[in-house]
């Protein structure tokens, strides 16, 4: 097995953690964190395939992960705010119990 | 295949395992914090040192913090009166998990044969990259600065108090 693709299959693992956590968890918090974990799989992904790739000195995969991990905070900080006020309206966090689009 | 590839990848994934399954939320915030560790080191296995350094600084020291803030925020309702930690729907989640990394490993499986092979180490300084930035990624740079402000602002006008409605 190549290195690169002992990476891909790591990425993938990660991923589908990611998603099992995002997809089986009650707490809207956890849901963030499994997305948290499958934007890091796809980061994981560019760099292995910038440091693999033909051409690692123009240096598109290393860029396109950096904005990626500063979108990801930019993601993290707005929809764990939108958690706090969900619990401060309907003082839960659990995502069974937010089945309303009305307050 | 390295021993430190192994050795750090089980590192991450027992963090992330760890980090979905367990029931107290700031037992899963730790674990987070150890796989977001595994994924910097993984990094710099990539000898992408400026990308991992950059994950430690950003998921570890903000993302992490952030994680923990809003558990402790919203304390007293991490255990569902009725129990369980899990949807009821968890079997269709975990069923579509399981498939996407079926088909995902058994693409790479497929092409593995394909893909290129060890290659020797790119040299990266951080003055290239900081060149590339302000050169060619520069109108990138500044939407992503856009966006961190416009997020920075949403969040806590989001998460603010609204004190008119509470009078």
């Amino acid at each position: 097995m190549t290195p690169l693709a002992g990476f891909l299959l790591m990425a993938a693992l990660l991923f589908a953690i990611g998603l099992a956590g995002a997809l089986t968890r009650r707490n809207a918090i956890l849901v963030l964190i499994g997305i948290e974990l499958m934007l890091n799989a796809a980061n994981l992904n560019l760099i292995a395939f910038w440091r693999y790739g033909p051409h690692p000195e123009a240096l598109t995969g290393m860029m396109f992960a950096i904005f990626s991990i500063a979108v990801a905070a930019a993601e993290a900080a707005v929809g764990l705010g939108l958690v706090i006020q969900i619990h401060r309206h309907a003082h839960t966090t659990d995502l069974d119990a937010m089945n309303r689009m009305k307050g | 295949m390295s021993f430190a590839f192994y050795a750090i990848g089980a590192l991450t994934v027992a963090g992330a395992l760890a980090a979905v399954l367990l029931k107290n939320l700031v037992h899963c915030a730790l674990a987070l914090t150890v796989a977001f560790a595994g994924l910097a080191l993984l990094f710099l296995e990539l000898d992408a040192q400026f990308a991992g350094f950059a994950q430690i600084l950003v998921y570890i020291g903000a993302v992490a913090i952030l994680v923990v803030f809003a558990i402790l925020l919203t304390r007293g309702s991490e255990t569902p009166p009725d129990g369980g930690v899990y949807s009821h729907t968890w079997l269709v989640g975990l069923t579509v998990a399981a498939a996407v990394f079926a088909v995902l490993g058994w693409a790479i499986l497929q092409t593995a044969s394909l893909l290129p092979k060890a290659s020797p180490a790119p040299v990266v300084t951080v003055d290239e990259i900081g060149k590339a930035l302000m050169g060619r990624y520069v109108l990138p740079l500044e939407i992503v600065a856009m966006l961190l402000t416009a997020a920075l602002i949403g969040a806590v006008i989001v998460a603010m108090h609204e004190k008119e409605e509470a009078r």
